[in-house]
């Protein structure tokens, strides 16, 4: 909202005063207690701290710029700081999709969505990519410049661009949210605040017209969806359940049934983007028998989804889709012609496939996966699966 | 990688006559195995399933309906695949269920 005023040569300046605005909002809310309204006390704090922004600038402006250079004289109107909601929503549009313009590299993109939208701090971003505070301020800073150099405005694209420009918003909203969902930091708080920023933003493209597209609610749903496990994924301890040992009494039915009316949404119009696909193969997640006819549905949309979308992820998923629907033999045939090589949920899955058929050989992969997983919770669930085998 | 075309033929068949249950089983096989290509991430492009009826123009303005008259085996639709080789992309095409119904798959590199 304050960038829009500054322009997005001045975003520092538009975070500086958010900053200055919490800081000051936990000095004075640690004493005094929390206002009634703490939404309008921050936008009241943060409105006083732009306009004394603007007046200090006017006197550097006018007394000390003109010494120094006398061109293009600077005429600067305070303009009127408008905190509407329907004000403060649409610069948050805007922003998102200043912020999500393909001239800048993707994380790049969810850093300063989540720096600049979400208000994030550099320490949570940090730990979010688990990175260094230091790697991330570098990288914030130069996808600053960068939009300084494109002269990146805030606006609306105009509307021939607004469906190629939202496709790029939506992706990064995926992004945001899988980096959440199946981010390796320990964060569960972290990692769940990541999800429903995600979720927000998403929302948020669905209360403007222009960008309430069925993709967009394809989005929703699939998120949705996703977050309706959040409970039966982790135990009190912080470590993830596997989908199959899930206690699926803790599947939140509320957001299940707002999945199904998203999903609902995104079926008008013709287009099949892969967010309707990975949506729906979501719902038959969220369905709870095991039945032949689930796995069948399943397969199909991973077979349609690599069509249009590879991914080792997806091939691997497809094939253990497969191997529910068509049975062991043919998904281990398929499985063998893989060769992802360098991918431990490869070798995860030919484990499980040769588990009780080969039982050698189940284990001598799940040793490969073993060497070759990057994390310490990860490499627990297979060495358990190893003792599973003996 | 180098990029192939698959080309399906198979003895003319009347879909329409084929119960939806069975037709059901025909587009899973397809879907199937298209779906193993992809997962090696090795499909390039859809390609197109072609309608059966069509008409053949020949020299001296001889129009037929249709090619199946006299070829036993009809184009049915194709693939774009990728592969290193012209033996891999055969490996690739094995499995095609075109061959389950006496058709067969004519693999075709493409200049590029």
């Amino acid at each position: 909202m304050i960038s829009s005023i500054f322009g997005l040569q001045h975003i520092e300046i538009a975070e500086d005063i958010v900053s200055e605005t919490f800081l000051k909002a936990t000095e004075t809310w640690g004493i005094k207690g929390v206002p009634e309204n703490p939404a309008a006390w921050l936008y009241t704090v943060a409105k006083r701290k732009t306009l004394y922004h603007f007046r200090r600038n006017k006197i550097f402006e006018k007394k000390i710029v003109p010494e120094l250079t006398s061109r293009q004289p600077k005429n600067y109107e305070i303009p009127e700081l408008n905190f509407s909601r329907q004000n403060i929503r649409d610069s948050q549009l805007q922003m998102l999709f200043a912020v999500c313009t393909p001239a800048i590299a993707s994380e790049a993109q969810i850093g300063l969505a989540l720096r600049i939208l979400c208000g994030f701090g550099i320490d949570e971003i940090a730990e979010a990519f688990l990175s260094n505070k230091e790697t991330i301020n570098k990288r914030l800073f130069r996808a600053k410049e960068k939009l300084r150099a494109e002269k990146v405005r805030m606006e609306f694209p105009p509307e021939n661009e607004i469906v190629i420009r939202l496709d790029n918003v939506l992706h990064i909203i995926y992004l945001l949210f899988s980096e959440g969902y199946f981010s390796n930091t320990q964060n569960q708080i972290l990692r769940r605040d990541l999800c429903l920023e995600a979720m927000r933003l998403g929302l948020m493209l669905t209360e403007y017209e222009r960008t309430n597209q069925p993709k967009t609610n394809a989005l929703m749903a699939l998120m949705c969806f996703h977050a309706s496990r959040f409970d039966a994924r982790q135990t009190n301890e912080g470590s993830l359940v596997l989908y199959e040992q899930q206690n699926k009494a803790l599947w939140d039915q509320e957001l299940i049934n707002r999945g199904l009316h998203f999903l609902g949404l995104s079926t008008q119009g013709s287009e099949i983007s892969s967010y309707h696909l990975e949506a729906r193969i979501a719902y038959w997640h969220c369905t709870q028998e095991d039945s032949r006819e689930k796995w069948e549905n399943i397969l199909q949309l991973y077979n349609q989804l690599l069509r249009i979308n590879y991914s080792p992820g997806v091939a691997l998923n497809r094939t253990f889709a497969l191997y529910k629907a068509n049975g062991r033999e043919e998904a281990l045939a398929e499985a063998e012609k893989l060769k992802l090589d360098n991918n431990h949920f490869y070798f995860v899955l030919l484990g499980e496939l040769y588990k009780d058929l080969d039982n050698r050989k189940a284990k001598f992969n799940l040793e490969k996966a073993y060497d070759l997983a990057k994390t310490q919770t990860e490499k627990q669930a297979i060495q358990s699966k190893i003792e599973e085998l003996q | 990688m180098k990029d192939f075309v698959l080309l399906f033929r198979q003895p003319s068949l009347d879909y329409s006559k084929i119960p939806a249950k069975e037709m059901q089983g025909i587009v899973k096989k397809w879907e199937d195995w298209v779906g193993g290509i992809g997962a090696q991430g090795k499909l390039k492009q859809n390609g197109m399933r072609l309608a059966a009826e069509g008409k053949v123009l020949k020299a001296g303005g001889v129009i037929t309906d249709g090619p199946f008259v006299e070829i036993r085996e009809i184009l049915g639709s194709f693939l774009v695949v990728r592969a290193d080789s012209l033996e891999e992309a055969t490996t690739l095409a094995h499995g095609c269920p075109a061959l389950d119904t006496g058709g067969s798959v004519e693999i075709r590199p493409v200049f590029g």
